[in-house]
């Protein structure tokens, strides 16, 4: 499968990643290059092999449902461009 | 042309526990804004998420009262897109996995049928923060104390052929989080919220029309207008010659309408993988017999125990056991007076309107279980009349204390005395001779007029009966 330039546009816009245009033609060779291992390695039979969520093979631990954390929003703020009454502020979206 | 409505719903319950499905930061209601964010909460770099033991407990116990499959490794992934108030920009959510599989639900309609609706499944994930749009110049505020709260989101399968019956399932799935203890439901704070995938197709076709899918729908009465909105709206489409587009819409309760939300189209790819951070989450055989073991009686058993046991018609049954604290109300009065019926009466009734007419939840209740069996014990022995009983509950609601106390002080205790209501008897009959022409002459309905009377100028205290049965007595009917 290869990708073309709409393709790569498309992704870049889904990941919010500004890209020239000059290196889109690029991007597309690489990117269908990766996507041409992957099919590569999907013609190997892997009926026998149940896939992993995981490359480690270990379970998931779990914790305490208990309230660990106190209140520091002031030092969280501190690195915040704007804030306002508590809130972060950021550029007005409305739907 | 005869259309077939299809729909199904999208619930996402707020999980009830003491902090967050990833973060120790607490889950509580109401807070200032970002005192309950913490560092994983805010996605801030190099932070781990580390799962909530009781979040999987009770997607478990859910599982369980649905008759689900439950999934042994249940895998996390990243649901990726862009919003402020969603700042890792992704939700961790459960994809291909999800830890409940295919599961049941009956609810009851409106003929009294019962009808299995199937659960598709039920996923856990992280709720996102919240986006303030007023009070700020051309900035919007964000809030991330909701941010990383659990949710189990519940995705029926396409079974609902009505707004009728897509309210009774949403109600019965309320009722059931409920009883499980797995959420307080409370749909005002946004703990029980639903969205719904509509189409319509015309009778006997088998293939499903395009869906819309309903956002933002917090109430069960907006539900129902939402959806039959929406369904007027897809006919009126498709018989102007027109073609419905799959899309999602958003329902204004203010207008009563949906309208599109095409500016989410583009970011409808939400580029799925399996989160690096989570590893595979198993549950255990043990784990599941553990949880089992403290599955409370659910609605449904509840309901049939009622019907059998207290004979209860199915329309009390199933309206007392629609909330656990409703029906362990009900239970203590039953127990206590011995009336299944009188009981069911009271609570459906009198203390039903009253909890609605000032706004309470039960467990506020200003007449507790004790205190209203305590009364009805008091009709059943005739130490007052229902009229009494009425003007007793009113007052034990005003907080003037126990039936008892009330019936002393007010002197409200019925006349048993004869004597007393004969001669009450006597001068109305003095008083009235034409209506007593007319009662003898076999005008029968004017004895509620006579009875009515005695009522009256005892204060409510006679008992009707008796009086019917001395005025009969007293002119020979």
């Amino acid at each position: 499968m290869s990708l073309d330039s709409d393709d790569v546009k498309r992704i870049a816009h889904l990941a919010r990643l500004a890209i020239d245009e000059q290196d889109i033609s690029t991007y597309a060779t690489n990117l269908s290059n990766i996507l041409g291992l992957v099919e590569q390695m999907s013609a190997v039979d892997t009926d026998q092999v149940s896939p992993m969520a995981h490359p480690l093979d270990e379970v998931q631990r779990l914790r305490t449902d208990a309230v660990t954390e106190q209140n520091q929003r002031e030092h969280y703020q501190s690195i915040a461009p704007q804030v306002e009454e508590g809130h972060y502020l950021v550029p007005r979206v409305i739907e | 042309m005869e259309w077939e409505t299809v729909i199904g719903l999208e619930i996402h319950t707020q999980l009830a526990t003491n902090s967050k499905i990833f973060s120790g930061a607490s889950t509580a209601y109401g807070a200032e804004a970002n005192t309950q964010a913490c560092a994983v909460d805010l996605g801030l770099p190099g932070v781990l998420p580390v799962l909530n033991r009781e979040v999987v407990n009770m997607a478990i116990k859910f599982g369980l009262a649905i008759d689900a499959e439950l999934t042994p490794v249940s895998v996390f992934a990243r649901k990726n897109y862009f919003y402020p108030d969603l700042p890792k920009g992704y939700q961790i959510s459960q994809y291909e996995l999800p830890i409940v599989g295919l599961g049941k639900l009956e609810i009851e309609l409106e003929n009294g049928e019962t009808k299995i609706i199937g659960v598709t499944r039920a996923h856990l994930e992280e709720d996102a923060g919240k986006s303030v749009h007023e009070g700020f110049t051309n900035m919007t505020g964000i809030d991330l104390n909701r941010a990383g709260t659990p949710l189990l989101e519940i995705v029926s399968e396409p079974d609902l052929r009505s707004a009728k019956e897509a309210v009774a399932y949403m109600k019965k799935m309320h009722s059931l989080v409920r009883y499980l203890e797995i959420s307080d439901g409370n749909m005002q704070e946004g703990s029980f919220r639903c969205d719904a995938n509509v189409s319509v197709r015309p009778k006997g076709q088998k293939e499903f029309g395009t869906r819309a899918e309903l956002k933002n729908i917090n109430s069960f009465r907006f539900v129902e207008r939402a959806i039959n909105f929406e369904v007027e709206r897809q006919i009126d489409v498709i018989e102007g010659g027109g073609k419905v587009v799959q899309e999602t819409r958003l329902y204004d309760a203010n207008k009563d309408e949906t309208r599109s939300m095409r500016s989410k189209e583009e970011a409808m790819d939400y580029r799925y993988f399996p989160d690096p951070d989570l590893l595979p989450v198993v549950i255990t055989e043990k784990q599941i017999d553990d949880i089992r073991k403290t599955l409370p009686e659910l609605p449904g058993a509840k309901r049939d125990r009622f019907m059998n046991d207290f004979k209860l018609s199915r329309e009390d049954a199933s309206l007392i056991t629609s909330s656990r604290e409703m029906a362990d109300y009900f239970e203590v009065v039953n127990a206590k007076c011995q009336d299944a019926k009188l009981a069911a009466n009271w609570v459906t009734g009198t203390l039903t309107g009253a909890l609605n007419k000032d706004g309470k939840d039960l467990s506020d209740s200003p007449v507790s279980a004790d205190m209203l069996a305590g009364m009805l014990l008091r009709l059943k022995d005739n130490t007052i009349s229902g009229k009494i009983a009425k003007e007793i509950f009113e007052a034990m609601w005003q907080g003037e204390g126990d039936a008892d106390t009330i019936i002393d002080k007010k002197g409200l205790k019925q006349i048993t005395d004869t004597g007393a209501i004969e001669s009450v008897l006597d001068e109305i009959i003095a008083a009235n001779p034409k209506q007593v022409e007319e009662l003898k002459s076999g005008k029968d309905k004017l004895m509620g007029f006579f009875v009515g009377q005695v009522m009256k100028q005892t204060g409510g205290k006679a008992n009707p009966g008796q009086v019917n049965q001395l005025l009969r007595k007293k002119l020979d009917l």
